[in-house]
């Protein structure tokens, strides 16, 4: 009987985030880690006397090269982004049940205002150059803002007209970005302007406190540039997550939940209908338009054209390939999203220099330069009849969200809790 | 008429609209007397454009009606479908062989080679949505209606990836019978294609409408009443399912074809923005409701003829509206539509209980 799913005796252990012990050393451990990783860790480098004999280490498979790797940090970093904005999108979709394909105008109008506030104004562009704590917040609350002028529209319609209208926003705020006025905060179409800077400065001095754009010295270690912005990332990206995650678990959340559930008789039962649902939009496009101003921060360029569709769809994938209304899902999802495409055409790279073996006869029967079987085109010049690796990822995001929804539609969640149970319950069936 | 002014002081939205409405109409009936010519032609256009949306949210409808949910895969259907129709009209080789084209062969005029192809290329447009049926709608029977619709979400994602891969290797066109040409209102152009568009949604529409009193279609609207009921019944749910989404596939082929016609296009070819032409019907059917043939066909012309008229006589204003603001007219005029009434203009209420 001890620590069955579901079985709570006191109120307490019911709303904790990590019941258990042997969670909370795990959760530590995980994020003592995640706060290692950017430090080249001696232990794990390939050139140790000794272990030079392990096949995975150095230039092994992609996993294994992540720590310390710039490139590998850049996208963790970008993961994190994608984190605080999927649990914005998991707070208004996943827990409040008022579906969304509007996500990325929001984050939209977010790296639009931080790139307002945060940017050098130029010739034919307006800017203020404010540090990031201004226009960090700042791009959060003006979205909010946007989502509150919205969301008398949004809160009188349900389920499907509701989409087709935050997606009409999508289009809507594309469109703006193109007009001559939106052109001077967003930049010329097609081209875009210099994102805000992320150094950290009191107020417009010459030289930041941080200067996270390069390699040096930073408090007492030595780091690069990537994984100073890796730490700012994760640190904000933990807070939004605590943030969701209590959101979720107090009376904010239960009401969302009652509302998502049935809203008339949440109603009923004394919930503000109105007032809850404008707050899951505000909240949500709050989370949005920080996300969209870290989105730029770390591309360093601002371009209307990147909030399109095809983002906010990225989103809907994230929340139901992780668990749509669980934080973890967000996480889960986040990472998976993001982080599989990296994966596919680092084992194409991978593939596609063996020379030798089993895995050589696999890369010469599944990669092609254009004429044999193979179905992944390498050739970086003429587009032929197969896909590049890069359209390969496309359609395989396509295709995971189909797959999940029909088999699995819990998402990742769903996967982890059947796990779970099978163990909890062995060697019983049930 | 003091019953009307009573409502419009109750409806904050109503009031809205009616003050949209009243400079807009005084200034287009401005216009006609201003250049007649110029009117006449804008309207034709705007007919035409609204045809082809109609066409477009007639597939949504059909589809909506059967399963329950908006397919956001037409655009990459409507994309495929030309695609077909191109690969039958305009090619030596049957794709990926070296055979020759069988209909090239053919004796009679090219509009018969044309029409034998058209019949071709909707044949292969219905097996293209009856295949994505019976793969993934069928196993969603009974689940979350938005799983359903995300699913088509990702539909449109994978399948746009081969369409924008096929067009990219070649200038793909759809050899339509009459072409570019068209005939003179004074000064103004109005093409064939216009009055193609018009008369095919007209055939689309009375079609559909025979279909709606025949058996199947009856077991149709049973099925979009309530699934279970339907089920109940004897009516085989997933054959509806599959005919809605073949007669849909069909649909969002000719509106495919359109798209790449004038006046929503003048290239003749089909490529990448092909595809746009469902977001850009998408709010026809809102317009309209989402479950009303009568309202596809409405919602198409008025948004058709808002976005046509917006960029004729807006145009001066270009500055502040940015290049290329008629395509987003339709959404705009979608969200005031919304405002008024919720569930589109002849879209049927949810009734919700507790």
């Amino acid at each position: 009987m001890y620590k069955r799913p579901n079985l709570y005796t006191s109120y307490e252990s019911e709303t904790q985030i990590l019941p258990t012990w042997t969670q909370k050393a795990l959760m530590a451990f995980f994020i003592v880690q995640l706060f290692l990783l950017p430090f080249s860790i001696p232990v794990f480098n390939d050139d140790i006397p000794g272990l030079s004999w392990l096949p995975l280490i150095g230039d092994g498979l992609p996993l294994f090269r992540f720590l310390g790797d710039g490139e590998w940090i850049r996208a963790t970093t970008k993961v994190l982004m994608l984190i605080i904005a999927a649990h914005g999108l998991n707070l208004l979709s996943g827990v409040a049940g008022q579906v969304s394909l509007g996500h990325a105008f929001f984050m939209g109008v977010g790296a639009c205002t931080a790139t307002y506030l945060g940017s050098a104004s130029g010739s034919t562009t307006w800017g203020h150059s404010l540090p990031i704590w201004v226009w960090l917040p700042g791009a959060g609350v003006a979205a909010a803002l946007i989502g509150i002028l919205v969301s008398p529209v949004a809160v009188k319609l349900r389920g499907l007209y509701l989409a087709i209208v935050t997606l009409g926003l999508v289009f809507l705020g594309i469109h703006l970005g193109n007009t001559t006025w939106g052109a001077k905060i967003a930049g010329p179409p097609a081209l875009g302007r210099k994102a805000p800077e992320l150094d950290i400065r009191l107020w417009k001095e010459e030289d930041p406190l941080i200067n996270m754009s390069d390699d040096g010295r930073w408090l007492w270690f030595d780091i690069a540039e990537e994984g100073k912005r890796y730490l700012l990332y994760l640190v904000l990206a933990i807070g939004f997550t605590l943030l969701a995650k209590n959101l979720i678990r107090t009376r904010t959340g239960r009401a969302w939940q009652a509302i998502r559930d049935r809203d008339i008789a949440a109603e009923v039962m004394g919930i503000a209908e109105f007032r809850y649902k404008v707050q899951a939009f505000a909240i949500s496009s709050f989370f949005a338009g920080v996300a969209g101003a870290l989105f730029v921060g770390l591309s360093g360029q601002t371009l209307a054209t990147d909030f399109g569709l095809f983002l906010s769809v990225e989103f809907i994938a994230i929340l139901l390939i992780g668990g749509a209304g669980t934080t973890s899902g967000a996480i889960v999802g986040a990472f998976l999203v993001y982080m599989m495409p990296k994966f596919v055409e680092e084992a194409t790279k991978w593939l596609s220099d063996q020379e030798s073996g089993v895995t050589g006869v696999v890369g010469d029967t599944i990669l092609t330069e254009g004429d044999d079987l193979g179905f992944i085109n390498t050739s970086t010049v003429t587009p032929g009849w197969t896909l590049s690796v890069f359209d390969w990822n496309i359609v395989l995001f396509g295709v995971l969200i189909i797959v999940f929804l029909i088999f699995e539609p819990l998402g990742m969640y769903g996967i982890w809790v059947k796990i779970r149970n099978y163990w909890k319950r062995w060697p019983f069936s049930y | 008429m003091n019953n009307f002014l009573l409502k419009l002081r109750k409806e904050p939205a109503l009031m809205f609209l009616f003050g949209i409405m009243v400079p807009i109409t005084i200034f287009l009936i401005m216009q006609l007397f201003n250049d007649p010519e110029i009117f006449f032609a804008t309207w034709m256009r705007s007919l035409g454009m609204g045809s082809t949306y109609a066409i477009v949210a007639l597939g949504f409808v059909l589809i909506f009606k059967a399963t329950q949910t908006i397919n956001f895969a037409q655009g990459a259907l409507a994309v495929s479908g030309a695609l077909f129709l191109s690969f039958a009209v305009a090619d030596d080789h049957i794709p990926f062989t070296t055979i020759d084209n069988p209909i090239n062969s053919l004796p009679g005029p090219d509009w018969f080679h044309w029409g034998v192809s058209l019949v071709l290329a909707m044949v292969f447009a219905a097996i293209l949505g009856l295949v994505i049926e019976r793969l993934t709608i069928r196993p969603m029977v009974g689940q979350p209606l938005f799983s359903v619709a995300v699913i088509t979400l990702g539909l449109e994602i994978a399948l746009r990836v081969f369409n924008n891969d096929t067009v990219k290797v070649e200038f793909r066109n759809v050899k339509v019978p009459w072409g570019i040409d068209g005939f003179q209102v004074g000064k103004e152009t109005i093409n064939y294609s216009i009055i193609a568009a018009m008369v095919t949604a007209a055939i689309a529409f009375v079609a559909v409408f025979i279909f709606y009193r025949s058996r199947l279609g009856i077991a149709m609207r049973a099925v979009a009443f309530d699934q279970e009921a339907a089920m109940a019944q004897g009516i085989n749910v997933g054959r509806v399912f599959a005919i809605a989404w073949a007669a849909g596939a069909v649909l969002a082929m000719i509106g495919g074809v359109f798209a790449t016609q004038p006046p929503v296009k003048q290239s003749l070819a089909v490529d990448n923005e092909t595809a746009n032409i469902a977001f850009r019907a998408l709010p026809a059917v809102i317009l309209g409701g989402l479950d009303s043939a009568t309202g596809a066909l409405l919602g198409g012309l008025i948004v058709g003829a808002a976005e046509i008229f917006a960029g004729q006589y807006a145009a001066g204003e270009i500055d502040i509206l940015g290049a290329g603001y008629p395509v987003i007219v339709p959404y705009v005029v979608m969200m005031i539509g919304l405002l008024v009434r919720p569930y589109g203009l002849f879209g049927t209420p949810e009734i919700r209980r507790v």
